[in-house]
Order: structure tokens, then sequence, then C-alpha cells
């Protein structure tokens, strides 16, 4: 009796949502899932195997997609070259480390504060403060580019480390994120410590932090793949080519093949370029996915 | 005089005293919440409240950035209704098309894929779920150097090598530089890459989904799957499937940029992969009409409000089915 009660269970548990192991009724997904996901990762392999290209296999033809005989001479000519007003590749990959190590954890600081205290202190403006940034959750950044140079204008921001920085962390989804997670945290906990006498900064900084790692985690990867990945400010912003992004330079790369000035040399270096670009945002990613994942449990939008 | 004075004086310093304590009250009871808000506030305020009120104001005006902004009503609205052609005949069908396509279609695909995934054991679905993901992992700027290699136009880019030995196509095809071609590309890479943050919340909240109510559901009679998802799964995951919406809807016209970056010149070839956000910068920085510029940007910002609005209402927890 008993043991056809455990394999009962054994057999809903393998099949349906969350199964614990494999059910011959989830062969279904892996035929529809496993070629779906081959055809999406092809552009991802490709930017691995293009990198790895010697010149005449970039340029072969018929074209092939996978790299036979790989070389690391795309990332040393990366390295070696200066872009076309003299600075050095290296220049532009060290500002975006800074700029990205800089960004995340200000826009930590910034939104866990915030949203410790949206989440668990009273004050008058914090029903307004939450919902003006719900709503701000669908603003399309890209909408009003115009209006923000000129306010970053005028503000006399052009051309400085800050403009890479300063607008990154107003991020609401961030905070959303952060003070969603948040809420979940017993009010008792927080009472017993004010009890014991902490005061509001302690209590964040001893109870609070410790207790929203995932979500932390969560804020550093989407902070890392706006900054890294981004373009767009040093292309709109910063006219000084020493305090310009990888992420820039890789543009103007694309930019000169298009024309054909430079087409062999640039295509082979296009290539590492991609590839350094890409690289961090997977590996960071794979090393925090399962804090994502328990942060994205508490990602309820109430309409 | 004197005495009056230092009667007013006696008589104010209690006074100034008791608001002084009322503030310090203050201070100690809300002080430190709003010095913990202050610091995003003051960013929130300054890079993306203030940019959303200045395009407000400047769309009112003439503005060509080197004379102070002259107001001139309505004008550019109008301007924007009745003359511009080009924002009538491809921009505003562009970009319905791209959004229809694009936002339904990347949100549906995100959907049925978590779906899919949280049928399967946690190793494998780990592993597909980064799959899935990675795409809206990568830039623009990285995959502009893949797409451009993979639908380089003449016969050694990839896809016309492929085509051409299937012999589907007898001559290569200028994929990303002929207006019928390039707004199905746009598409489908936007596609390719909406998986993103609204995926794995949707993943999370189906996994969350109480596993008693599928087992109540059955006891009712709920027959299959497909059932399933609609009386138990999409009800109980609402605030996810609203939140996946909203990030569809943002990631939808914040792609805007695709065309652009696919074919390499704004505007792009005979117009055929314009959308509003590619206007906007073509007017604000190619020809410096930023009244106009902004105009186009709040009309743009109404329609991704009106969108969130209809998201809202689809899932809002009151009159749910």
């Amino acid at each position: 009796m008993k043991k056809r009660g455990l394999f009962h269970y054994s057999a809903i548990y393998s099949s349906g949502i969350n199964p614990k192991g494999f059910h011959p009724s989830q062969l279904k997904f892996y035929i529809l899932l496993l070629p779906l996901a081959a055809l999406m990762l092809l552009p991802i392999i490709f930017i691995f195997s293009n990198a790895f290209k010697p010149p005449d296999e970039l340029f072969a033809f018929p074209p092939r997609f996978f790299v036979i005989n790989p070389t690391f001479k795309n990332f040393s000519d990366l390295f070696s070259t200066m872009s076309t007003s003299g600075i050095p590749v290296s220049r532009y990959l060290f500002n975006s480390i800074v700029i990205a190590l800089v960004t995340i954890l200000a826009s930590i600081l910034v939104s866990s504060t915030a949203a410790y205290a949206l989440s668990k202190l009273n004050f008058k403006l914090k029903k307004t403060i939450f919902s003006v940034n719900t709503i701000a959750l669908m603003f399309v950044p890209i909408a009003v580019t115009i209006p923000r140079f000129l306010i970053i204008n005028g503000l006399g921001m052009i051309d400085t480390f800050w403009v890479h920085i300063l607008p990154a962390l107003a991020m609401p989804v961030g905070l959303f994120l952060l003070k969603q997670f948040i809420d979940v945290i017993p009010n008792e906990v927080i009472e017993a410590a004010r009890i014991d006498g902490a005061s509001d900064f302690q209590i964040y900084r001893r109870i609070i932090l410790p207790l929203i790692r995932p979500a932390i985690a969560t804020i550093a990867i989407l902070t890392f793949q706006a900054t890294w990945n981004d373009a767009g400010i040093s292309s709109l912003y910063i006219n000084k080519e020493g305090l310009k992004t990888f992420a820039f330079y890789l543009s103007t790369l694309t930019a000169t093949t298009s024309t054909g000035a430079n087409t062999v040399a640039g295509q082979g270096i296009a290539a590492a370029a991609a590839l350094i670009l890409f690289l961090p945002n997977l590996i960071i990613f794979i090393l925090l996915q399962s804090q994502v994942m328990s942060t994205m449990s508490h990602s309820g939008l109430k309409g | 005089m004197q005495t009056s004075l230092s009667q007013e004086f006696e008589l104010e310093v209690p006074k100034e005293n008791k608001r002084n304590s009322g503030f310090q009250h203050w201070l100690k009871k809300e002080g430190s919440a709003y010095s913990m808000v202050s610091m995003y506030v003051i960013l929130f305020l300054i890079f993306i409240a203030a940019p959303v009120v200045v395009a407000g104001l400047l769309s009112f005006t003439n503005f060509d950035t080197i004379q102070f902004p002259r107001f001139i009503g309505l004008k550019n609205y109008i301007t924007l209704l009745t003359q511009d052609d080009i924002f009538m005949k491809y921009v505003l069908p562009n970009t319905l098309q791209f959004a229809a396509i694009v936002g339904p279609g990347g949100y549906i695909l995100s959907f049925l894929l978590a779906w899919i995934l949280a049928q399967l054991p946690k190793l494998p679905r780990t592993i597909f779920a980064l799959i899935l993901y990675s795409p809206s992992m990568t830039s623009g700027v990285a995959m502009a150097v893949v797409w451009k290699t993979l639908f380089s136009g003449d016969q050694t880019g990839y896809l016309n090598s492929f085509l051409l030995g299937l012999n589907i196509i007898q001559e290569p095809i200028q994929w990303l530089q002929s207006p019928q071609y390039l707004m199905v590309i746009m598409i489908l890479v936007t596609l390719w890459s909406s998986m993103g943050v609204g995926f794995l919340a949707m993943l999370a909240g189906l996994l969350d989904v109480n596993p008693e109510l599928y087992e109540a559901a059955r006891i009712d009679g709920i027959k299959n799957r497909f059932q399933e998802i609609i009386y138990i799964t999409i009800p109980s995951m609402r605030p996810q499937m609203l939140f996946g919406a909203v990030m569809a809807l943002v990631s939808t016209f914040q792609a805007g940029a695709i065309g652009v970056v696919l074919s390499g010149s704004n505007p792009t070839p005979q117009y055929a992969g314009q959308l509003i956000v590619n206007h906007i910068e073509d007017y604000g920085f190619l020809r410096y009409e930023m009244g106009y510029a902004a105009a186009v940007s709040v009309v743009l910002l109404i329609m991704v409000l009106l969108l969130d609005r209809l998201a809202v209402n689809l899932f809002s927890s009151e009159d749910y089915l």
C-alpha cells in the first residue's frame, strides 16, 4: 500500500511542472526545444568561431561557418593596433572595465538604500515615489535622447567620466526588483533589531544587505549589461577619444569595414573584439544565474 | 520700538522652538528614510523625469539648438499629422508593423518557451534557459559584426552562399540594403533576442505556481494542458505576466535602432526599416530640428503609455476572467 503510494507520487513529480527527473512525457518538449535552441545558438557560436579564424578562412569562398585552424592572431592584432586617433585598444577596454565596476557598485548602493526605505520605512512620499517608479518601468530612454542630451549638456557633463555612470544609476527595474525582494523579509526581524537599539542605517547594513544578495547579484548583472555593452553614451556625449568605451571602439570598426577601406585587417579584429565584448556577459550570467532566478520569483507586478 | 521688538521676539521664541522640535521630530522619524531615497530620487528626476518634461515643453517650440526655443503652439504636431509624408507613409506603418509582430510575438514566444522549460527537470531547464537567454545578453554593437557577415550582400555572404548552394536563389541578394528584406530581418533578429528579463520572470513565476492547484483542477475536471494554462497557470502568475508584458513593450521600442545598425545608414534604404526612434534621431541630430523631434518623442511616449494601459487591463488583479 505504502509502496504504491510512493510510486504514484514519483510519477506525478517527474511529469508536469518542475519535475524531479526524466519522464517519457517530456520527450516531446525536447524534440521541440533542441532544434530551436540549436538555431538560436548559431549566431552565438559564430561569434566564437569567427574570432579564431585566420584571414584566409575569414575570406574563404565558399564561406565556412566553423573555424578549421583556430588562431589567436586576431586578438594579438586587436591589441597591437591603434584606433585611427592614436589611442591603444587597451585604453578603451580599461575605460569599459572601470566604468562597469564603478557603476555596478554605485548602482547597488543607490538602489538598495532606496529600495529598503520604500519597502520597510514609513514616510510621507513613500507610495508616490514607488508608483512613479512603477510607471517609469516602461520608460523608453531612447525616446527622449534629445532632451536628455540637452540636460546633460546643460549640466556640463559632456566629456566627463560621470556621464557614463550617473544616468545609468537611475534604473527603475533595479529599484523595483530590489524593493519586491525586500518586501518578503519579515517585519519582525527588523522590529527586533530596532528594539535592540539599531538605527535604520545599521539595520540596512547588518540585516537587509546580507539577506538580499540574490537581488543584488541581479542588479549587478543588469547594470553590467547596460554599461558594458553601451556605445551610445560615448558617441553622443564624449568627444575626447581617451574617455570612450570598448563597445564604442567596436562600433567604429564595423563602420569602417563596411566602406571597404580596411576590410581585410578590420574583419579579423572586429570578430575578436565582438567576442571580448560578449564573453563577460555570458560568464557573469552563468556564475549568478541561480541568484537571478530566485530574484525573478518576486518580480510580479500588480496592475 | 525696542520693547515691541523684544515683545515680538519673546513671543516668537517659543513658537520657533516648537517648530524646531517639530522639525527635529520629523527628522528623527522620517529623516533617515528621506536620506536613503534621496540619491535615487535626485538621479531619477534629472535623467528620467526631467527629459520627459523637457520633451513635452520643447514639442511646442521651434528650436534649432542655437537660438532660444520659440513658442509655436501646436504647429509641430499639426505638421507631423498633416505634412510629414515620410512619417505617415513609412515611419508610422513600419513602427506599427514592427511593434505588432515583435511585441506580442516575442512575449508569447517567451511565455511558451518558459512554459516548456518548466516541464523539464532542473539541469536541462537551466541549460536551455541559458541558451535562450543568451541572445538578449548580446549588444547591438557586437551583433552588427555577426549580422553583417551572415547577411552580407555578395556571394561570399553566409546566407547567400547557403541558398545559392541549395539552388533556392540564382544570384546573391542584398539582404540588408533591399527594402523588401530589411524589415523581415529586423523582426527576426529582434525576436531572436526577445527572451530577456521578462522571460526569466515568467519562468520563475511558472515554477512558483502551487502544484496543489493543478491537482485540484484535475479533480474539478480540467482535461488537458491547454485548459490548465488558461484556467490555472496564467491566472495564478498574473503579476509575472504583467511584468513580462511591460518588459516586452519596452524592449520592442528600445530595439528601434536595429534597422540603422543593420543597414548602416539613417535613413534606412528607401525608409524600409525606418522606425519612430530613427525618425527622432534623424530630425534631432541630423537636421537639428529639436522642437519637431521632441513632438515625435511625445507621440512615441504616449503610444507606449497606451499600450502599457492595455497590458495592465489584461492582467490587472480585478475583473479578471
